[in-house]
């Protein structure tokens, strides 16, 4: 009891306190290096070419899509009054979406100190990143004479000149998703370089060495470094926290600002901000359950990993099921007649497909999250996670197509077929996404190797497998 | 000193984050300048050993940031409100609530650039050619290893005395590494 405070040994937390290393087995950096980077190192898996040929093909049918449609016009869509916003932009507003949990984990876990987001950062950015790209795709593409796609930017120009027209927003929505385009790839590029430059100590080959070594930018790993780094790692997660809250907030608001029943609503920017970590969450669980069993990589994207996404997904599902309760409350309670004929219409109308498939996959499907034996079961997480997708899918199509079939005058109700095209095109930008995102797994670590080196305990100088001798001051 | 004109500096190899931190404890005591530590990852509570401040990227992120907004708020009060005024449905020509989403977004991106660019600038990289990049033994940083290297350009260093002190500091393996 009389003992000085400084002759305490270092102790361990008890049993029962202490949580499931993030890193299976204690292993320490060197392991960590060796095992990631050896998935880029070791000869290319059969596995990945019968995923990247059937890729590039879609990628290819993707493009003969777009120029079938820039050569021939918009009507090859099936758009027409007064359903003019039709797959395109249910396919712009999912995707985009899916970036979403990227930069959740990215940068919100950052900022939460969530230690566990370091296994899954990298390939969740990635995705960010691929996913953006193909969301970027359609809105040039849909304005039809896609040679003037440039009089979005405010560039100087002879007509005048005319300027863009920045009440709209619609012009707010093209510098939200380039920002967040731009800055998901500084970020991504900027956790990199500690990463690259792992590589380009490690590589047998010239071509390797000279690769990895120039964009790697000349990294050492000097502490005068790190610490800059770090601050610029803190800063961006600071900055692409409210960048990712704005982006499908003001995705939103391109249905929000107009009059319709079904988008004129002020609970829109939470609803899909919710929405999009929702759909992106369940985007991260398909891609990295395969993933982690076919690159052996368990130990480092352990079933915690797993679990702790499924809860993530539970939660940002319950914010989704509350909106869809006020949505219908609202509904009933504004007395609008014209509010509640879309809401009826949602659950009993043309549509009503639509609006069943979202209830059960966005509202439901995600309840099975309670239970740890479904979180445990690798089978089922992975099937539930492509229902989320389906249901945030469905969730856009109801909301894009469901609210302008039936608009204020019963002579200007329609119904929308999406053409061969349109689903030609949609199943294409998964051509785009796989394509880079394999591409991605075969070239560059797919898993933070410094960050999660960062998170054992043999980097704690203050944990004994650290270092630090028992008895002695830390 | 004529006679290691030729030398980056003394490279130490130390076997744990603790034993490096209390190994860069002791040399920022003893005074010395041009010194660092290298690790595959950042080590917390290095800086503090190492008696480094607080890193100035924070100043090129807010005027990164500052100068977005502004951008954002002039360049939309020009092309709406003064150069070529659309009139929509009795709107003011220029107001700072529908100029303030795009202004926001020009306020994180330059904010962006400034903290990458700044961290590089700080960092005087892209560089392609460092003296312990050349050396074999140094590839381990990036690995699992950690080094204290102290440059023959600071002005306490002599050869004898600084390997006499990194020695005494416990590292097992000291070398000389060349410009």
């Amino acid at each position: 009891m009389s003992e000085p405070t400084s002759k305490l040994p270092v102790q361990a937390a008890p049993i029962e306190l202490e949580r499931e290393p993030l890193v299976g087995d204690l292993h320490g950096p060197g392991w960590l290096s060796d095992k990631i980077a050896g998935v880029i190192e070791a000869k290319t898996p059969l596995w990945w070419w019968c995923a990247f040929i059937p890729s590039l093909v879609l990628l290819g049918m993707c493009g003969t899509c777009i120029a079938y449609l820039i050569s021939t016009g918009v009507g090859v869509w099936g758009l027409n009054h007064p359903i003019m916003w039709g797959w395109a932009i249910i396919n712009f507003v999912w995707w985009i979406g899916i970036g979403h949990a990227g930069t959740l984990i990215s940068a919100i876990l950052f900022l939460l100190r969530q230690r566990w987001r370091t296994s899954i950062n990298r390939a969740a950015e990635a995705m960010t990143i691929f996913a953006v790209m193909c969301a970027g795709t359609y809105p040039v593409i849909h304005i039809g004479r896609v040679w003037f796609g440039w009089w979005l930017m405010p560039f100087p120009n002879s007509n005048g000149p005319i300027w863009p027209q920045f009440r709209s927003p619609l012009m707010w929505d093209v510098f939200a998703v380039s920002t967040y385009f731009t800055v998901s790839l500084l970020f991504w590029y900027m956790g990199l370089i500690p990463d690259l430059a792992v590589m380009r100590d490690r590589s047998k080959t010239k071509m390797r060495k000279f690769a990895y070594g120039l964009f790697s930018l000349g990294w050492t790993g000097s502490n005068r470094h790190w610490s800059n780094y770090e601050k610029a790692y803190l800063l961006l997660a600071g900055l692409s926290t409210p960048l990712v809250l704005s982006v499908h907030s003001i995705v939103s608001l391109d249905f929000a600002v107009s009059q319709l029943p079904g988008w004129h609503t002020t609970i829109f920017p939470p609803y899909f901000v919710a929405g999009a970590v929702y759909s992106g969450f369940g985007m991260v669980l398909t891609l990295l359950i395969p993933l982690r069993s076919m690159l052996k990589l368990e130990q480092v994207i352990t079933m915690r990993h797993i679990d702790l996404m499924c809860k993530v997904t539970l939660g940002v599902g319950c914010i989704v099921s509350y909106a869809y309760g006020m949505e219908y409350f609202i509904a009933w309670y504004s007395g609008n007649p014209y509010e509640k004929s879309t809401f009826w219409n949602r659950l009993f109308g043309s549509y009503w497909w639509g609006g069943w498939l979202m209830i059960t996959c966005n509202a439901m499907v995600p309840q099975l999250f309670w239970f740890k034996g479904i979180r445990q079961n690798l089978v089922i997480v992975f099937i539930l996670s492509i229902l989320v997708n389906v249901g945030m899918w469905a969730e856009r199509f109801v909301i894009v197509v469901g609210s302008l079939y039936h608009e204020f005058l019963p002579s200007n109700w329609s119904y929308y077929m999406p053409t061969k095209i349109d689903v030609l095109t949609y199943v294409g930008t998964f051509g785009l996404f796989f394509t880079f995102f394999l591409l991605f797994i075969r070239f560059v670590p797919l898993i933070a190797i410094s960050e999660v080196k960062g998170v054992t305990p043999q980097a704690d100088p203050h944990h004994p497998l650290g270092g630090a001798k028992p008895g002695g001051h830390h | 000193m004529p006679d290691n004109a030729k030398a980056f500096g003394l490279l130490a190899e130390f076997e744990s984050p603790a034993a490096t931190m209390h190994a860069a404890e002791k040399v920022r005591d003893a005074g010395f300048q041009r010194w660092d530590v290298y690790s595959p990852y950042p080590v917390h509570g290095m800086d503090k050993a190492m008696g480094m401040k607080n890193s100035p990227v924070g100043w090129f992120s807010f005027i990164g940031g500052a100068s977005g907004y502004t951008l954002g708020m002039l360049m939309i009060w020009y092309m709406n409100g003064h150069n070529y005024a659309i009139p929509v449905g009795g709107k003011p020509m220029f107001s700072p609530f529908s100029a303030f989403p795009p202004s926001y977004e020009l306020t994180i991106l330059l904010g962006a650039f400034g903290a990458l660019f700044g961290m590089l600038f700080m960092n005087r990289l892209p560089r392609l050619h460092h003296p312990l990049l050349k050396h074999k033994r140094f590839l381990g940083a990036t690995h699992d290893r950690f080094f204290i290297v102290i440059e023959s350009s600071d002005p306490k260093y002599s050869e004898r005395e600084t390997r006499r002190l990194l020695e005494s500091l416990g590292s097992r393996q000291i070398e000389l590494v060349e410009e």
